[in-house]
């Protein structure tokens, strides 16, 4: 499979003031040494807690924040180096789908103006060529072309949520990043929202980055499933290997914590002591020792390195140092891949 | 975790029972049933679920019991609600202000919310034992320093003096456990007490609240939208759609054998994290969930039901009882 997206050593640090009139300055170490590829109509997943660093990834790979570090090539072309005007006509593949369908609509925009923007921006169409596909997009999300004279807030959370979804495809996009995009949403409604979202990547090639913190959800929508933790992905695989084995202790306490919906299910749960720890100050080691029921000597000391436990399943955690180190390297040019410009990644 | 169903529940006595409750509010798309005819009993030491999406009602009802709405707009149009045999409904503001945060206390989802930001943690908790017990400030404090210890604050001598922007979610919650439980009420109202948090967090305060609830024998009305909660901590449970109870069982029974087809509907269009589970397509319950001030005629499911009958578009289903404790609002159970 040819791959779309390729991120590698993504960093991205805050600057917050802290103490008193805000003198000293430290560093939030938000998404610390990320690597993954996305494959055309594939789906990753990023999961984690809050905190984890995972919107941030999602962020910074569209730009919409500018990261740190590291190097983020979309179809081959660092985005990162790009200038505005290349990068603008980049993005009409790039597209992204917010949690909170309330603050992500213009509420003075009816929803024809609202899907009808990205065109006006990025495609040169006349007026009637631009109706024809706003209701072909407004078709596709499930809404009615009556719908298109309504205002947001005549709309319930699924609709607005399809109004977005319009919206981030009425350009055709190549790459959809969801942001926790069910995560706001009732039960019933997330159901039908999420079977949409399979359906539309099936009839529209698509390939979407996957955010949110709800396990059950991420395997619907997954195919490879990237667990995150203070900034780092600590396993990456296959969503079938993720889900029946998953290496890293954190995957194991996270899935033994998710309440199971069978109340004859009697369980072992892995109970995660603490909270996570500030991403200001990472603990040393692993950072997730202090708070692992595995934990070694070794792992307050020497950070894990990302190794290949099995083909494609990627965990960094001392249990799996019998493992061969992975080295991300890109798949579209070689010559690049020997020479990789990797600023600030730790690995 | 404590597992549900097998907590003993011999000889039960009746702690709460709440008996056609009809709670409605004044609003300018007109009246809003946002309980409409709700009949519930929760025994001592019972955990009982209540379960459903936004709108339902379920929020309103435990607040009702409290009587923590703003009255108006809202209004008891009927219904009664015995607490110790004492109807909370008609007790006069005194008597409720001594049942409120210490015979029934209440969590809420968001605790930063309902801490008040301006005084210390061990400040609030002080609170509570200096109203209801009448202790002196030395005594409350030492009181409110041992309540922190015991729901798991670590340091709990330095956190008593810290204010909630400094701590975490998951001690934010905790400290609002400890104040709910400080004086050993006989019913908790749990109110979405776990979605803020995250998952790890989440099973850490769930095991809090079992293990406080066998340790004071305190029954809990747990009001969620998440099944796999109510799967792991509660004993019975009630459905609830606009307003109304669908279904109420206990709840192996109601996983076992859901019987009305919102329950059903809602089951299947969960995605599940647990290994030998393998999902299909989800299931999609068509439509979304109507408005309490528009509601439909007959029963108010019959727009989404994929079994829906003629006399289903004309009358509203009543609550029966269909195998013991089982019971059922639905013209194709039980009606027969």
């Amino acid at each position: 499979m040819p791959e779309l997206l390729e991120v590698r050593h993504l960093v991205k640090h805050f600057a917050v003031r802290r103490g008193l009139l805000g003198r000293r300055s430290a560093k939030v170490h938000a998404v610390d040494d990320v690597s993954f590829s996305l494959a055309e109509n594939e789906t990753l997943g990023l999961v984690g807690e809050s905190g984890c660093g995972k919107s941030t990834t999602g962020f910074s790979i569209l730009r919409l924040i500018e990261p740190t570090g590291g190097e983020v090539r979309f179809q081959g072309q660092n985005i990162l180096s790009l200038d505005p005007e290349p990068l603008r006509r980049l993005r009409r593949n790039m597209q992204i789908v917010f949690q909170d369908p309330f603050g992500s609509l213009n509420p003075r925009l009816t929803v024809e103006r609202v899907i009808e923007e990205p065109l006006l921006n990025h495609e040169e169409l006349s007026a009637a060529a631009r109706r024809a596909r706003v209701r072909e997009t407004l078709e596709m999300v499930g809404l009615l072309p009556e719908h298109l004279t309504r205002f947001p807030h005549e709309f319930s959370g699924g609709q607005r949520q399809r109004v977005c979804m319009a919206r981030a495809l009425v350009l055709r996009p190549k790459l959809v990043v969801g942001d926790e995009p069910v995560s706001a949403l009732d039960v019933s409604v997330r159901a039908q929202v999420l079977n949409l979202l399979v359906e539309l990547q099936r009839r529209l090639n698509l390939s979407y980055l996957f955010i949110s913190h709800d396990l059950a959800v991420i395997r619907y929508v997954s195919h490879r499933v990237g667990v995150m933790y203070l900034g780092q992905i600590v396993e990456l695989a296959d969503v079938k290997a993720i889900y029946a084995r998953p290496l890293h202790p954190y995957t194991r306490a996270l899935l033994s914590a998710v309440p199971v919906p069978d109340p004859r299910r009697s369980r072992q749960r892995i109970l995660i002591r603490g909270d996570v720890p500030s991403p200001i100050d990472p603990p040393p080691g692993c950072r997730f020792h202090p708070r692992c029921p595995e934990v070694m000597p070794v792992c307050r000391e020497q950070a894990p390195l990302t190794r290949v436990a099995e083909s494609n399943h990627l965990v960094r955690c001392h249990l799996h140092d019998r493992h061969d180190v992975w080295t991300p390297t890109f798949q579209a040019s070689a010559c690049d891949a020997l020479n990789p410009s990797t600023q600030g990644g730790s690995a | 975790m404590t597992c549900a169903i097998h907590s003993s529940h011999e000889n039960p006595v009746t702690l709460l029972q709440i008996d056609n409750l009809k709670t409605f509010f004044h609003s300018r798309r007109g009246l809003a049933r946002a309980v409409d005819g709700v009949s519930l009993q929760v025994d001592e030491g019972e955990v009982v679920g209540i379960v459903g999406e936004s709108g339902c009602g379920k929020s309103v009802l435990a607040l009702s019991i409290l009587k923590l709405l703003p009255m108006p707009p809202a209004f008891f149009e009927d219904g009664r609600i015995l607490f110790m045999g004492q109807d909370l409904l008609a007790c006069s503001r005194e008597t409720l202000m001594g049942i409120r945060g210490n015979r029934i206390s209440m969590i809420f989802q968001e605790p930063m919310t309902a801490l008040n930001p301006v005084f210390t943690v061990g400040n609030q908790l002080m609170e509570v034992f200096r109203v209801h017990r009448g202790l002196e400030r030395a005594e409350a404090l030492q009181k409110a320093v041992d309540m922190l210890a015991r729901v798991g604050v670590p340091a709990p001598e330095r956190r008593v003096k810290e204010y909630p922007y400094q701590l975490s979610g998951g001690m934010r919650q905790r400290v609002m456990i400890a104040m709910a439980l400080a004086c050993r009420p006989a019913l908790l109202l749990a109110d979405e007490p776990t979605t803020a948090l995250d998952v790890s967090i989440q099973a850490q305060i769930l095991e809090l609240m079992m293990e406080l609830k066998a340790e004071l024998n305190t029954a809990i009305l747990l009001i969620t939208h998440d099944l796999g909660v109510v799967a792991e901590a509660t004993r019975r449970v009630a459905v609830m759609y606009t307003g109304r109870i669908m279904e109420e069982a206990l709840t192996v029974d109601l996983f076992d054998r859901p019987l009305h087809p919102y329950t059903r509907g809602l089951m299947a269009s969960i995605p599940r994290a647990d290994a030998g589970f393998e999902s299909g397509r989800l299931n999609e319950i068509r439509g979304g969930v109507p408005s309490v001030a528009a509601l439909p005629a007959g029963c108010h499911f019959e727009p989404r039901c994929p079994e829906a009958m003629d006399i289903c578009r004309t009358r509203l289903p009543r609550l029966e009882s269909v195998d013991g404790d089982h019971r059922v609002a639905c013209w194709r159970v039980g009606h027969a």
